[in-house]
């Protein structure tokens, strides 16, 4: 009944955005490489980024194979060394920012009632641009893989240590993905402050989309600089410049001031998004508000701005003068600070909630949990002189894991167990979403705990070998098993999906009874979106649907918009 | 009720394994140290950071874990429509901020000892063994013995030394260096970018072509200790390890003695067969 009247005013609408009238969809697969859509572009963007998820996730395993015993044999360094590289590069430039593009595209127009992004025509571009930066990155397997790890410090990386072409790819996939997330930030930018429905005034705006907003502005920030950094390294490499090469007058450490005033606001950049995520999951599940919205909103936008101060805490063991360190240390001491609000603000909510224990919830709640370790562990890096020590240790491997797996990657799954309903119109299985959180949990914690511990004991990362001698070889061999379950953890989210997307229970339009407005929507949503888009009057615009619907019904009369379809 | 009774037992063993941990695996949860007074500061200060973070690390856990098995929903239960409370948030945000000023203090406490190098022990390296004070040595900082100061260059893959004093004096990979004697590093790299590190004296430093990076460390017990490059430097970059061996003062004069003796007895060897290459060339 309420498919039938939905339908039939969705044809009679009228799209918002009309410039040369409303093209036909093209049929097939065309559909799908033509498209201007918010959400099939969102969907794109998060099928690319899983797939190279899982590429990631295989070069991890591998490394993970060799790690596990003492002076093993599995693989050559060269390899080891590509798969580091490939790794780390494709986890940060090709998953996770990118994910989060992917969730931001579909859900943003959605959630402020907008019918489509700003430019679609450039989201799309965005999307494709990502998608031939991650080909031309990955088709260096077939030639040369680079080697000289995700940070790409010269002079490793200049043509004299490095003269094979997979640099120049790395090179070329920072680019385009770098040009895909500045023109993809852009949009978001002109979207959110434009295209907000009556009545979502700055007050009012779901923390999610408050966090893509300073995500998207760090990117703009950010990029830039690391863009500024590979054409450098490029001309280094092949047009006679010396930038970075110290035998020429160059100096290698500028590449780190460059790369790094990107790279560290990048792990904000991958990480707020995904609080924002949670900070709309919890309270949903937790049946209440969010616990000090103002105050979330804000911390988001003060980790932003010192995230742009701290770049130089990874570079500590660089000949620097302390009064630099210290001023870098004072800097990263000071983010703990709004950090902490978010971790406080999202036990609060929980706190005297009626928790619904769904899986979404699963993960959300575990991200503050896993933070928190991450973030202590922050701290202690932070102190310049025992980072002298930490520094490039498995403790750092460790501590990045947490805030990025534990944090990011923890909250993106709580993301797609949330969204995948509206997504497809269909629930995941609850039972195999618990399997794979606890899998992924237990898994998780075995093979990043230990790593504290395996640095601690002085082993550096990046190696493809260690001495027995080094008394770590047990723990290596915890950490791979762990990695191991971490990863059968995933593929069950993967299998999950496979299932769910055919055969799940349908879901309806809002089956958490969220507060949000993608949830007024059809599930999956119509082309243009909403017909109709209630004005806004609180942060939760559907609970003050749901209330007064609930108000206006009489006794025998059905509810047809916009109720759960069944209880929780 | 049994449901409750794993809780209890769960949560006892979680406390046993806590309480047993620092304990039992002190050393792995701690750095390394005992190499040098630098590497026990950084130790020590590693290990108040540590505790005040088990304390925090409790408290949200224990919060977090509480308030999901308490507030579960329950049938016709209603949640508390809280959305805010501006005290408790002011004294969160106070409380945070009170802890990182705390900490903040104390590690400029320690700071000076661990990045400052101390003067030799009475029973290190004696100023009458002039041989190591080179000419243009800055002061020592504190009053006291001399200190050795030795020219490392990071090279892929290994290191080489060069010791100061008349009469070249240098060695590749291992150390030899005499107790109880502050030993500031100089480090150089002439191809890529290494770090220097020896887990047991505490701090790394990078060697980064083009600059001179500074670290030290004073060794108090004779032994064998072993580091390996701490930066990506290519494929060799596991292999590349680094060895220091403490000896006593006198041994290491023994030592550095014989070494320049046969550096020199190479030097004049390889002089005298290129001169009579160049002899048999001329004929």
């Amino acid at each position: 009944m309420e498919a039938g009247t939905a339908a039939g005013e969705r044809r009679a609408a009228r799209p918002e955005i009309a410039l040369n009238g409303l093209r036909p969809e093209r049929r097939g697969w065309l559909r799908w490489l033509t498209t201007t859509d918010h959400k099939k572009i969102g969907i794109l963007y998060l099928f690319a980024t899983f797939i190279f998820f899982i590429l990631g996730g295989v070069e991890a395993l591998l490394m993970r194979l060799q790690l596990a015993q003492p002076d093993n044999t599995l693989l050559d360094p060269e390899t080891y060394n590509g798969l580091v590289t490939m790794h780390g590069t494709t986890m940060v430039f090709l998953f996770v920012v990118p994910v989060l593009a992917g969730f931001g595209n579909y859900f943003v127009p959605l959630m402020i009632g907008a019918r489509d992004m700003a430019f679609p025509r450039l989201n799309a571009l965005s999307f494709w641009l990502l998608l031939f930066g991650g080909i031309a990155f990955y088709t260096s397997v077939f030639f040369e893989p680079p080697q000289a790890g995700w940070t790409m410090y010269p002079p490793l990386s200049d043509d004299a240590f490095s003269a094979g072409g997979g640099v120049d790819a790395w090179i070329f996939l920072i680019h385009l993905s770098g040009i895909s997330s500045i023109i993809g930030a852009i949009n978001f930018i002109a979207t959110i402050h434009n295209m907000r429905t009556r009545g979502m005034s700055w007050g009012r705006m779901p923390l999610f989309v408050w966090t893509i907003l300073v995500y998207s502005y760090l990117l703009v920030i950010a990029l830039p600089s690391v863009a500024a950094g590979v054409t450098m390294l490029l001309t280094d490499r092949h047009f006679g410049t010396a930038f970075f090469d110290p035998t020429a007058g160059g100096d290698p450490l500028l590449w780190q001031h460059l790369f790094w005033f990107f790279g560290h606001p990048e792990v904000y950049i991958m990480i707020l998004p995904v609080f924002g995520m949670i900070s709309e999951i919890l309270p949903v599940f937790a049946r209440k508000p969010i616990f000090g919205y103002k105050a979330i909103a804000a911390s988001t936008v003060a980790i932003a701005f010192l995230g742009l101060l701290v770049w130089a805490h990874h570079m500590f063991t660089t000949p620097t003068p302390t009064v630099v360190l210290a001023f870098f240390m004072l800097a990263s001491f000071t983010i703990a600070v709004p950090t902490g609000i978010k971790i406080f603000n999202w036990i609060a909510t929980l706190w005297r909630g009626q928790i619904v224990m769904k899986t979404p919830l699963y993960f959300a709640a575990a991200l503050p949990g896993l933070f928190v370790i991450g973030g202590i562990s922050g701290v202690i890096l932070a102190i310049f002189p025992v980072d002298w020590y930490l520094h490039d240790t498995y403790f750092v491997v460790a501590h990045f894991h947490y805030v990025l797996f534990g944090g990011s990657v923890f909250g993106l799954f709580g993301g797609l167990y949330y969204w995948f309903p509206k997504m497809t119109g269909r629930l995941m299985s609850d039972a195999l979403g618990k399997l794979s959180f606890w899998l992924m949990f237990v898994g998780f914690n075995v093979t990043f705990l230990v790593q504290h511990s395996i640095g601690l004991e002085g082993m550096p990362r990046r190696v493809y070998d260690y001495d027995e001698s080094l008394g770590v070889g047990t723990y290596n061999l915890i950490s791979t098993i762990g990695a191991f379950v971490l990863g059968i953890g995933v593929l069950v989210t993967v299998v999950n999906v496979l299932i769910s997307i055919k055969r799940g229970q349908r879901a309806g339009n809002d089956p958490w009874q969220g507060n949000t407005l993608e949830w007024f929507t059809t599930s999956p949503p119509p082309p243009n979106n909403f017909d109709v888009v209630p004005r806004v009057r609180s942060v939760e615009p559907m609970k003050d649907i749901r209330r007064e619907v609930a108000a206006a019904a009489t006794p025998g009369e059905t509810v047809s918009q916009p109720v759960a379809p069944r209880s929780l | 009720m049994p449901r409750r009774l794993l809780l209890a037992a769960f949560s006892l063993a979680a406390v046993a394994i806590l309480i047993g941990a620092p304990s039992a695996f002190a050393d792995a949860i701690t750095p390394e140290s005992g190499g040098s007074p630098n590497a026990d500061d950084i130790d020590t200060l590693y290990k108040l950071t540590f505790y005040i973070g088990i304390v925090i690390f409790l408290l949200v856990e224990g919060t977090l874990i509480w308030s999901l098995v308490k507030y579960r929903a329950r049938r016709g239960g209603v949640a508390d429509q809280i959305r805010g409370n501006t005290p408790l948030e002011i004294g969160w945000t106070v409380g945070a901020a009170t802890i990182l000023v705390v900490l903040t203090v104390v590690v400029f406490l320690y700071l000076d000892d661990i990045e400052s190098p101390p003067a030799s022990g009475p029973n290190g390296l004696s100023a009458s063994q002039a041989q190591f004070a080179s000419v243009d040595q800055p002061d020592p900082p504190k009053s006291g013995g001399p200190i050795l100061r030795i020219r490392v260059n990071g090279q892929q893959y290994l290191w080489r030394y060069d010791y100061p004093g008349e009469g070249q004096l240098f060695s590749y990979e291992e150390m030899v260096v005499p107790t109880n004697t502050t030993v500031v590093l100089e480090l150089e790299a002439s191809d890529v970018i290494h770090s220097w590190w020896i887990p047991k004296f505490g701090p790394k430093a990078d060697a980064v072509p083009g600059y001179v990076n500074e670290t030290w460390f004073k060794v108090p017990e004779e032994g064998v200790y072993r580091g390996q490059c701490a930066e990506l430097c290519g494929s060799g970059h596991a292999d590349m390890r680094a060895k220091v061996v403490a000896v006593s003062p006198d041994e290491f004069e023994q030592w550095s003695d014989r070494k320049r003796q046969e550096i020199q007895a190479a030097g004049e060897d390889l002089a005298e067969q290129r001169k009579q290459r160049e002899e048999s060339e001329g004929d």
